[in-house]
């Protein structure tokens, strides 16, 4: 395979890229490789820089420094190649009140010099019947729901056969019906053999429709692969016991590193006393340990239950965590609420 | 104001694809570029332009005034003297002509550079404000050729606006006042054929009289995303302008200023027609625009897109 094909694998590839506006970093040297036919989640807190990016992969906004390329073209100097293969939702939907809906998307049709004029219409009607607004296309865009503006911003996206879309927060007010469309749409579109490239701050909804994920923090990208990749190695094994210690020595001579875990659950303890135990037993603690299978090994849980029972200790609850991309992303990104910048 | 309806309506013709003469001239196959694929954004500009309730209601406002004018002069008891009140104004009552110059020459301080105002301050900070310039560039329309199509747009609306106080005028005219051959200013009397060319005339020379403010407004439109702000800019500049072309300390800068020939095409109402002011505007008309076109390029081009 030469150099050049292999460029052509990756739909978005940015190298360093960053942009600063005045003394604010707000894209940190990102290097995001997206792969052909993924369905990739561009995952990161509000303002860690993510609709940014966009603007600048989509050459809306210059970048300060680096380099993008879409669908293996450089970025923006091969803007008119690349764009009409690209369909875009960018920072929530924004269209003409005074127009109907279908008026919309024939109006923006209208500015991609690739779109064949003699089909427009079909492909308006087309794209609104795609996210289910056909009974609304004659309806003025200021009568629009967010719900249903959001759609047709998704249809705008979708007025061309696309090999790549970028999708900024598709979900964003829509309600769970028009969530699960749109997660069977990105779906349906990937099978197609689209690249699709979803930003979000909702974990679920990466976790349900994408493939490939990235996370941002502050600007920076901190971790972008498969979703396993992302989740690898972070599955825990939780006991609940009054026998602390025995229990970590005897996940550690298992090969795991345990430590008690500092504040008791209190859920699972109100569970328990609510379930009829007695008030005078020995406080339950939780011991957590990562489960990593040791290289070329193999270790069952249920092995483990039965060393621990073996050994005399009093297994009152037994939890495999896998960690969720949720554990990864606060790791990632902090635990704190407040916007970081 | 009939003959906009017509325009308008063979625009959003055209842009329907299945029928009409773009849809027979495209030939290419589906999904592949087509040359003169970018007019649709021209075509599409101005349907959607001339579809806005706003600009009808501009158009409305402009036809309005021709129509007051004939309207109290024929309510008037007194004829109007000459001299007093607006130029022609006198001649109003003699031939209904008369109320289409009366109507532009009463229009230009103000009206019209009102309305041209709104029209090119809006052009590229209305997409802004209502978030739909990302589209328009992302789709990709192109920054230069949307500008281009801006300017084309606000220049269309020109030539609307005044064309609108002109038939409005000459309506009001015909309805109120006797009509009849008309009597130059050099003394000469033309048909009433030729008199609805020199009309036609003096709405071409008011509309490039405008062509300037509109660079201006479309420049001032890329400065910002709040379009009322472009607006009010682009009418007070017409305002400022028009203050110091008053001012005699000021002789030195006359000639510069975009709105110093905006009043005299009266020249045009002489037997033989005088073409030199008519020269000498679209020569600053066109200057204004060469100017305020590269400044509004040199912003847009590579201005950050955020809204």
């Amino acid at each position: 395979m030469t150099i050049a094909a292999r460029a052509g694998d990756l739909a978005i590839e940015t190298r360093a890229l960053t942009k600063r506006f005045g003394r604010q970093i707000a894209v940190d040297a990102i290097d995001l490789a997206v792969p052909m036919g993924s369905v990739f989640g561009f995952l990161g807190p509000n303002g860690s820089g993510k609709t940014t990016s966009i603007r600048v992969m989509l050459g809306l906004a210059a970048a300060t420094s680096g380099e993008v390329s879409l669908l293996g073209e450089s970025m923006p100097g091969r803007l008119a190649r690349v764009l009409p293969q690209v369909g875009a939702l960018v920072e929530g939907p924004a269209f003409y009140p005074f127009l109907s809906g279908a008026a919309n998307l024939r109006r923006l049709d209208s500015a991609d010099r690739a779109a064949p004029g003699r089909s427009r219409r079909a492909r308006v009607d087309r794209a609104l019947d795609r996210v289910g607004l056909s009974n609304a296309a004659g309806k003025k865009v200021s009568a629009y729901s967010l719900g249903m503006k959001q759609r047709l911003g998704i249809a705008n996206a979708l007025l061309m056969p696309r090999r790549l879309l970028v999708l900024d927060e598709p979900t964003n007010g829509l309600d769970p019906q028009g969530t699960r469309e749109v997660r069977a749409l990105v779906r349906s579109l990937a099978g197609e053999g689209t690249t699709v490239f979803v930003s979000s701050h909702l974990l679920a909804e990466v976790e349900h429709m994408c493939t490939h994920a990235a996370i941002m923090s502050a600007g920076r990208l901190v971790s972008q692969g498969t979703l396993d990749e992302l989740r690898a190695g972070e599955a825990r094994v939780r006991v609940r016991t009054p026998d602390a210690a025995a229990a970590i020595r005897v996940l550690a001579a298992a090969g795991l590193v345990a430590e008690l875990e500092s504040a008791p659950d209190e859920r699972g303890a109100e569970s328990f006393s609510a379930a009829g135990g007695s008030s005078n037993r020995p406080a339950d603690h939780w011991v957590s340990a990562p489960l990593e299978v040791p290289a070329g090994g193999h270790l069952a849980e249920e092995d483990l239950v039965a060393a621990l029972v073996a050994a005399g200790v009093r297994v009152r609850g037994f939890h495999l965590q896998d960690t969720s991309l949720e554990d990864r992303f606060v790791a990632l990104t902090g635990e704190g609420f407040d916007v970081v910048r | 104001m009939s003959d906009k309806t017509v325009s308008d309506r063979s625009v959003s013709d055209r842009a329907a694809p299945e029928s009409g003469p773009a849809a027979s001239s495209a030939t290419a196959p589906t999904g592949s570029p087509r040359p003169g694929g970018a007019w649709a954004l021209l075509v599409s500009e101005l349907t959607v332009l001339f579809r806005r309730r706003r600009t009808w209601a501009l158009l409305l406002a402009l036809a309005a005034v021709p129509v007051l004018i004939a309207v109290a002069v024929r309510l008037s008891s007194q004829e109007p003297t000459p001299g007093r009140g607006p130029p022609f104004l006198d001649q109003v009552t003699q031939n209904g002509l008369f109320v289409a110059v009366t109507g532009l020459i009463v229009s230009i301080p103000l009206f019209l550079p009102l309305t041209v105002g709104v029209v090119a301050g809006d052009t590229i900070a209305g997409e802004a404000g209502l978030g739909t310039l990302r589209y328009l560039l992302a789709a990709p329309a192109g920054r230069v050729w949307l500008l281009v199509v801006k300017y084309i747009g606000a220049a269309v609306f020109c030539l609307a606006a005044t064309l609108t106080v002109v038939t409005a005028g000459v309506l009001a005219g015909l309805a109120l006042f006797p009509v009849g051959p008309l009597t130059l200013l050099s003394g000469d009397t033309i048909s009433l054929a030729e008199s609805f060319l020199r009309a036609l005339l003096i709405a071409g020379y008011v509309t490039v009289s405008l062509l300037g403010l509109s660079a201006i407004g479309l420049f001032f439109s890329t400065l910002t995303v709040v379009s009322v702000g472009a607006m009010a800019a682009t009418i007070v500049l017409s305002v400022v302008a028009q203050v110091l072309d008053s001012l005699p300390q000021l002789d030195w800068l006359h000639p510069w200023l975009f709105s110093h020939y905006w009043l005299d095409f009266a020249d045009l109402l002489r037997q033989p027609i005088d073409f030199t002011s008519f020269g000498a505007n679209a020569l600053l008309q066109g200057g204004y625009l060469l100017v305020f076109g590269a400044l509004a390029y040199g912003r847009f081009a590579t201005k950050d897109i955020l809204s």
